[in-house]
């Protein structure tokens, strides 16, 4: 019983809590790199539950047969009537599923997951299987992303109580999580707890009921865990620093709010008691203590709203298909026309149950080995290659003029709705003062690139180079993805701060010139709209450096923006 | 494992899982009062709950399945006919002499989304074709949701080919399945409810005129709010049973309620002038076609039902614009204003503050 000779730290916490209570909990988000001390981390996880739990890897790219279960071909065949192939979430019914790389999963696959975590159960609806299989697990999610905004879908990372750096977690818990597991039922709450989750959560500027709700749970685990009758502050400031800390978009204001004076009729209060108001006093300080030092000062110096954005990046949505070219993400139904390629091993899966019909429908004509009817003809699908991401770098500095800055946008939201009628995704870049922003990742929700852009500052220096650094990692990594990346690159071309954050026109136009190389090198299609009132000839030099096509708009005309823009798309 | 004997037992297990109660929902009440309308009158067209993450959107839909009174239809039908309505009968039913009738709960089926094409429209059965060599068609959950719900959790997510298949069948009322040279058809009316989350990819244009009613669904700010939805939310969790009890004559109520406005709803009067309100204001709007109208008028009306009131007016239009407008705006990225601001500032300016 190491961990309770010393007191242990949180991640080793989070792992018995988890182990306590893994479908109250619903899982974790290890953020790291692979190494020892996530393995330490699931060995130590795997130790302390109950022998013989299942623990089932999710690879990254599951197809939906593995993941949610199918029909067993073999199995079928030889039987002689349909045979069930368990998915992995069904395997893993009453233990834990492991995904790797989790910050690569898609939307549709968080999805999923995110409807198994929330029902406990897997609804099978496929290849002719109606089932219902009881999948009661909970998620450890491996997040190996480097850039804050390079993790899990955020609907997926929702559902999971802790974020965490692992360390190792000793391997001999076993017996005070089995025993923790059977109080677990019997822990008391008092009263005072709910309200001040609540409103440490507020305070935090954590949204989603969610989280209070997993801090009550894991409030619970950790006191069965610690022997406590009920719940005990130090219970209370461990879960809430496990499940808030990670989550906090701001930091609470020092005035703790009035007690709310308009009640809903139908809920029954308790009377406000200094109970709840002091444990909340209590909360905050936990979290406040669990959050890092760089977070702190960010948050504190007003940039809630960039954590928040950090927080909900998204790279969901639909995807466009090709018959020809791609990733394949799966097959349909469909004419073996010019151009579609054929799935073989679907196709002899679709047609396999038939066989015997189909031989005695010839009555014993001789044919073919395998009968295979159009019907059963199953098709590629891929993932197009040509999806485009359109990538705007706006300049948003004082030389582009408040003004200016004004229309632009104007401009970017006319692009905006364009690609969104095309479904292309879209992301902005803005750069400033000192470096670049990203102000929207990668995305095709109409309603948040609107958002962000309206939360557009403007002013300041111009980091030419910065803006294009940023631009051209967001374009490496939409081709990574298997997508098109389109630039259009908005500045008057008055670089003068240096990409060591130096000011300086000579150097800061060197700098520009040799971020915009690498560009022409990787060959993206790019755009540079010069929206300096008289045109520079550094911006025409900038765009030729970039192998870029140039367009001097002295007056934001949205009209012959948009055609530009579509021109270029098309040469991508 | 093989299925036959299993299947059967993992259904029962689930059946007797509790479902949270709809009555014990806090707040959301145009969300609930949406569901509820759309229990009153199938024809308006189903919702789509669209909103924040964990507000309890699936929770309201489910809580929905388990308030709805049951219905009649004809025993043993697969498509659970409906013996009031001889014309939308089924080629098995039509050619049966004697129909007996039994009481069903309605449907409320779950669209997962890994579903595959066979099990949405239907397909042949292959446990039948394997062991008896028979060509027998196993209708999918489109004949099951027939004369009731459908649930899409997440239908921004919905893979392409099976939004298609849905709009094709909601548009004709009627599903066709073509396999192995046998053709069925069978008649598939269901009531559409969609969730999701907007940020995660917009809903295509198509699919969201489908949607009769739409609901935007925003977490709750206030503390005592919030108290409650969690001190539920646990109380149901620590005993379902004990907690059901607790809301089992709210629930009746409610039920009371919808039945109720179902034998009012052929009562209620739409005076000329509340369709001339309701013309002006979809006008007003620039609302596409006369979608909007239609379904404004008759949700306006299931909501008198539910109320009591037996003459349609602005009162009523006023509470059910919103949700009934705001997704048939044309959409204009410039305009800053959320649609549920620019139907609100319109109802303001045709009928007052």
């Amino acid at each position: 019983m190491t961990n309770l000779a010393a007191p242990a730290s949180d991640a080793v916490q989070a792992a018995l809590l988890l182990a306590v209570d893994p479908v109250g909990l619903g899982g974790a988000v290890l953020r790291a790199a692979p190494g020892p001390e996530r393995e330490g981390w699931l060995a130590g996880l795997r130790a302390a539950l109950p022998a013989g739990t299942p623990w089932r890897r999710l690879p990254l790219g599951i197809p939906d047969s593995r993941l949610l279960g199918g029909l067993d071909l073999a199995g079928t065949l030889a039987a002689g009537r349909p045979v069930l192939e368990r998915g992995v979430l069904a395997e893993a019914d009453g233990g834990i599923v492991v995904a790797s790389m989790a910050e690569r999963l898609e939307a549709n696959t968080a999805a999923k997951l995110a409807a198994v975590l929330d029902a406990g159960q897997v609804a099978l609806q496929r290849d002719g299987l109606d089932l219902i299989l009881p999948a009661r697990l909970a998620l450890v999610a491996l997040d190996e992303g480097l850039a804050a905004e390079e993790t899990l879908p955020p609907a997926l990372a929702e559902r999971l109580a802790f974020r965490l750096e692992p360390e190792a977690v000793p391997l001999d818990a076993a017996s005070q999580v089995a025993a923790a597991r059977a109080r677990l039922g019997q822990v008391a709450v008092p009263d005072a707890l709910l309200p001040a989750l609540c409103g440490a959560a507020m305070q935090f500027g954590i949204a989603s009921l969610r989280a209070p709700l997993f801090a009550l749970r894991a409030a619970r685990a950790a006191a069965a865990l610690a022997g406590h009758a009920a719940v005990e502050e130090a219970d209370a400031a461990l879960a809430v620093r496990l499940v808030f800390g990670p989550r906090a978009t701001c930091l609470p204001e020092a005035e703790p709010p009035a007690a709310p004076e308009d009640q809903p009729q139908d809920s029954a209060q308790p009377e406000p008691q200094p109970g709840p108001q002091e444990l909340q006093e209590m909360l905050l300080e936990a979290t406040r203590a669990s959050l890092p030092a760089g977070l702190l000062a960010a948050l504190g110096a007003g940039a809630r709203d960039a954590a928040r954005r950090a927080g909900a990046q998204g790279r969901e949505g639909q995807r466009r298909q090709s018959a020809l070219r791609g990733r394949p993400i799966g097959t349909r139904a469909g004419a073996l026309r010019a151009g579609a390629r054929l799935s073989l091993v679907e196709t002899l899966r679709a047609a396999a149950p038939w066989q015997g019909i189909r031989r005695r429908e010839r009555a014993g004509r001789p044919g073919p080995l395998v009968l295979v009817k159009r019907d059963d003809i199953r098709l590629l699908r891929f993932q197009q290659h040509t999806e485009t991401t359109a990538i705007f770098a706006v300049d948003a500095s004082g030389s582009a003029a408040l003004a200016r800055l004004a229309e632009a946008k104007g401009a970017v939201e006319l692009l905006l709705a364009d690609c969104y009628v095309r479904r292309d995704r879209v992301a902005v870049v803005a750069f400033r003062g000192r470096a670049a922003e990203l102000l929207l990742p990668p995305t095709n929700s109409l309603l948040r690139a609107k958002r962000s852009l309206a939360g557009l500052p403007g002013g300041g220096a111009t980091p030419l180079a910065a803006g294009i650094d940023a631009a051209m990692a967001l374009a490496e990594e939409a081709r990574r993805r298997g997508r098109t990346p389109l630039l259009v690159l908005l500045t008057d071309g008055r670089a003068n701060i240096a990409r060591d954050g130096t000011a300086g026109r000579p150097r800061a136009e060197a700098d520009a010139l040799a971020a915009a190389a690498p560009c022409r090198a990787a060959g993206i299609a790019t755009l540079l709209v010069d929206t300096a009132p008289r045109p520079q000839p550094f911006a025409k030099q900038l765009a030729e450096a970039m192998g870029a096509r140039y367009l001097a708009l002295p007056s934001v005309d949205s009209q012959k923006l948009s055609a530009a823009v579509a021109t270029t798309r098309e040469v991508a | 494992m093989d299925i036959g004997a299993s299947a059967l037992a993992s259904r029962k297990t689930v059946a007797a899982r509790p479902v949270f109660p709809f009555d014990a929902i806090v707040g959301q009440d145009e969300m609930k009062l949406a569901l509820l309308i759309a229990a009153v009158d199938a024809s308006i067209g189903g919702v789509l709950v669209f909103g924040d993450r964990g507000t309890g959107k699936s929770t309201a839909v489910r809580a929905l399945a388990a308030l709805l009174p049951p219905m009649q239809a004809v025993a043993g039908c697969r498509f659970s006919c409906d013996p009031a309505r001889p014309e939308a009968l089924c080629d098995v039913c039509r050619d049966a002499t004697d129909l007996v009738v039994a009481t069903v709960p309605v449907p409320v089926v779950d669209l997962p989304l890994g579903a595959t094409e066979d099990r949405v429209a239907g397909a042949l059965d292959i446990e039948r074709a394997l062991a008896q060599g028979e060509k027998a068609f196993e209708p999918g959950l489109l004949a099951r949701a027939h004369r009731g719900f459908l649930y899409i959790d997440e239908v921004n997510l919905l893979e392409d080919h099976l939004v298609d298949l849905l709009l094709d069948v909601a548009a004709s009322g009627e599903n066709v399945v073509e396999r192995e040279g046998i053709s069925i058809r069978h008649p598939a009316r269901f009531v559409l409810v969609g969730s999701g989350n907007p940020e995660e990819g917009e809903l295509r244009p198509q699919l969201l005129d489908r949607f009769g009613l739409s609901v935007d669904v925003r977490t709750p700010t206030d503390l005592a709010t919030r108290v409650e939805v969690i001190k539920r939310r646990d109380a149901f969790e620590r005993d379902g049973a004990g907690f059901l009890a607790k809301w089992a004559e709210a629930a009746a109520a409610t039920r009371d309620r919808i039945l109720a406005a179902r034998a009012l709803l052929p009562a209620i009067t739409v005076p000329d002038v509340t369709l001339e309100n309701a013309a002006r204001l979809c006008m007003a709007l620039g609302t596409d076609g006369l979608r909007g109208e239609l379904t404004l008028i008759r949700t306006a009306r299931a909501l008198a039902a539910l109320e009591g009131d037996e003459v349609v007016g602005v009162p009523h239009l006023r509470r059910i614009a919103a949700p009934a407008l705001r997704h048939r705006l044309r959409r204009n990225p410039l305009d800053e204003a959320v649609a549920t601001t620019r139907v609100d500032r319109a109802v303001t300016e045709l009928f007052g503050a």
